[in-house]
């Protein structure tokens, strides 16, 4: 099935993207903090989750009945605070005291800290296995709310993501959906020298799971895909999303280095110019 | 006691719908009747001890309360990290029971022997950790743990357990209990070894001499307030545990009479620092350390007389 968006619905998704990409910039450089690219690169993806595809309020964030999102890659918690804070559901003042001593804000995020933040994380390969949970509760209580766990691409080196993922499938969770941000480089080196996941499509289809491959910053591919879960009935639902580490700020963009750089406050102005 | 476990949240489950049970593929047929009635309530995850704890935390944080079961090894060890960080840290309802006492399946060698369970969960902020003496134990903190909303760890022993309590007993989550009155030692127990400290003050009675048997079913939160009184009221203290010495009950209790200013003989019995070696019958490991009868009346002697 083809879902075309329009052309309003493109530009107000670049908006709110460029926006909090150079919120992650800003808020990085005042607090000197580092995982900027990791913030950058699944942006986009927050962007269309948070604008277009969950069923959330703001203003009833604890509905039972909402969709869940789980940051399994909890190391681009800033880019979660900041597309939260531009949907609303936290005040952008959280950000400038990001870093700061006593900030609420630590770099993974944490369950109840903030709302919109469905679950603790920051040590990898724990996200999909409580987003199994929530879907499994739903699914047992005849709710209609989905759960969507991003995952980064290293987060498959671990051997709990793979517990989930067999489960998930023979489960029949279809209300149950990952993305990947498959940006390819992990803390060490890139994922096809330390632990090449290809095929990885075939991994997820060989698990019972329904296969979505898209451009992980073109709106045009992630929304049509985040729209039509579950793909196929009966089946959890992959989408792995080709992206970019760093992505909108050239001179990050698919670095390894990336993963520790931090951004010096004097140089914020000459670096927010280049967001894109 | 694996029994009144399964009773009693079968008995939880008729009045709760939100009550679930998980296992990691163990406690073969224990839970058939309990799937059978509950069907929407109970899941095997298979084995895959670092999802089911995942799982377990995500069914809490939508509204569940979740016993989940396995063996206390593979329970506590495999997915310490899921424990800590998924159930401690965001502080949910998942009550971890752990099957088997440290050498239940004393055959089987120590990849089986829960040895630092207790210790490890102890480490956990907002964990409370039990071993139950008793059957009546078990049932009396399976009702108090559901009633909290913060995650447990009870490790009960598998089958054959005798009833030591009387049935009108109170019996409390973080409060020891009271078997046998005595001004001589004190005993302090935790788990299965309950039967051999009663076996042992029966016969000391016999000659005179009267402990205080204390129950400390509940390892954290602990008794502060029990042990201070046993220091205080009689000439020493045996603590007896199936556990390492390290980080068990006795060096709970030592950190709290050295902390209180309070000098009084001490005598932990328990697992040294070493891997228990070979296989054989729960007795032969449990004597080996001194935990029967006879080895703990010998440290009440010990203490009495400075043998």
């Amino acid at each position: 099935m083809k879902t075309k968006i329009s052309i309003k619905l493109l530009s107000e998704l670049k908006h709110h993207a460029l926006n909090a990409r150079r919120a992650v910039v800003s808020t990085s450089a005042m607090a000197g903090s580092v995982h900027i690219a990791s913030a950058l690169s699944p942006i986009d993806i927050l962007t269309a989750l948070y604008f277009d595809v969950l069923n959330i309020d703001s203003k009833d964030p604890g509905n039972p009945r909402r969709d869940r999102f789980i940051l399994s890659k909890g190391h681009g918690g800033l880019g979660l605070y900041s597309v939260l804070v531009e949907r609303g559901f936290i005040p952008k003042k959280l950000l400038s005291e990001y870093g700061q001593d006593g900030s609420i804000l630590a770099v993974h995020p944490v369950l109840g800290s903030v709302p919109g933040i469905e679950a603790t994380t920051g040590s990898l390969g724990h996200g999909l296995g409580m987003g199994l949970g929530m879907a499994l509760a739903q699914k047992r209580d005849k709710k209609s709310g989905r759960v969507f766990v991003l995952l980064s691409d290293a987060e498959c080196d671990e051997g709990a993501t793979w517990e989930a993922v067999m489960l998930a499938g023979h489960l029949k969770l279809d209300n149950l959906v990952v993305i990947i941000d498959y940006n390819k480089l992990q803390c060490y080196g890139k994922v096809k020298d330390v632990l090449d996941l290809e095929p990885f499509a075939d991994k997820w289809l060989a698990n019972r799971w329904a296969v979505i491959e898209v451009n992980g910053h073109k709106f045009e591919e992630l929304i049509p895909a985040l729209r039509n879960i579950p793909k196929q009935n009966n089946k959890p639902t992959v989408i792995i999303a080709h992206t970019i580490r760093g992505k909108g700020l050239p001179f990050m963009e698919n670095t390894i280095e990336g993963y520790y750089m931090n951004i010096k406050q004097g140089d914020l102005e000459k670096v927010l110019a280049t967001v894109y | 006691m694996r029994t009144a476990f399964v009773e009693e949240i079968t008995k939880l489950a008729r009045e709760d719908k939100n009550l679930w049970l998980l296992t990691g593929d163990l406690g073969f047929s224990v839970f058939d009747n309990f799937q059978k009635e509950f069907p929407a309530q109970y899941l095997n995850v298979g084995v895959a001890e670092q999802n089911l704890i995942s799982i377990a935390a995500g069914l809490a944080m939508s509204g569940k309360k979740v016993f989940v079961y396995s063996i206390s090894t593979f329970l506590t060890m495999r997915p310490l990290e899921q424990i800590r960080n998924d159930l401690c840290y965001q502080n949910l309802p998942v009550y971890l029971i752990g099957g088997g006492s440290t050498f239940s399946y004393s055959m089987f060698g120590c990849t089986h022997f829960p040895l630092e369970d207790l210790g490890l969960m102890r480490l956990l902020p907002n964990m409370a950790v039990m071993a139950p003496g008793d059957p009546l134990e078990v049932r009396a903190l399976i009702r108090d743990v559901y009633r909290r909303n913060s995650p447990a760890y009870i490790r009960i022993a598998k089958k054959g357990e005798p009833v030591i309590h009387a049935s009108d007993d109170v019996i409390s989550l973080g409060r020891a209990s009271k078997i046998r009155d005595g001004k001589d030692i004190s005993i302090l127990v935790s788990g299965r070894q309950l039967a051999n400290a009663l076996s042992a003050v029966t016969t000391l009675k016999k000659n005179n001499i009267n402990c205080h048997l204390l129950s400390f079913h509940t390892i954290k939160p602990l008794d502060k307030l029990a042990i201070i009184k046993a220091a205080k009221e009689t000439k020493g203290i045996v603590v007896v545990e199936e556990h390492f010495k390290n980080g068990g009950l006795g060096m709970a209790v030592a950190e709290i009479l050295a902390q209180e200013g309070l000098s009084i003989p001490l005598i932990n019995i328990g697992i040294d620092d070493e891997f228990p070696k070979g296989s054989g019958s729960q007795d032969y490991f449990l004597k080996k350390y001194g935990l029967s009868p006879e080895g703990i009346i010998k440290a009440v002697n010990k203490i009495l007389h400075h043998e």
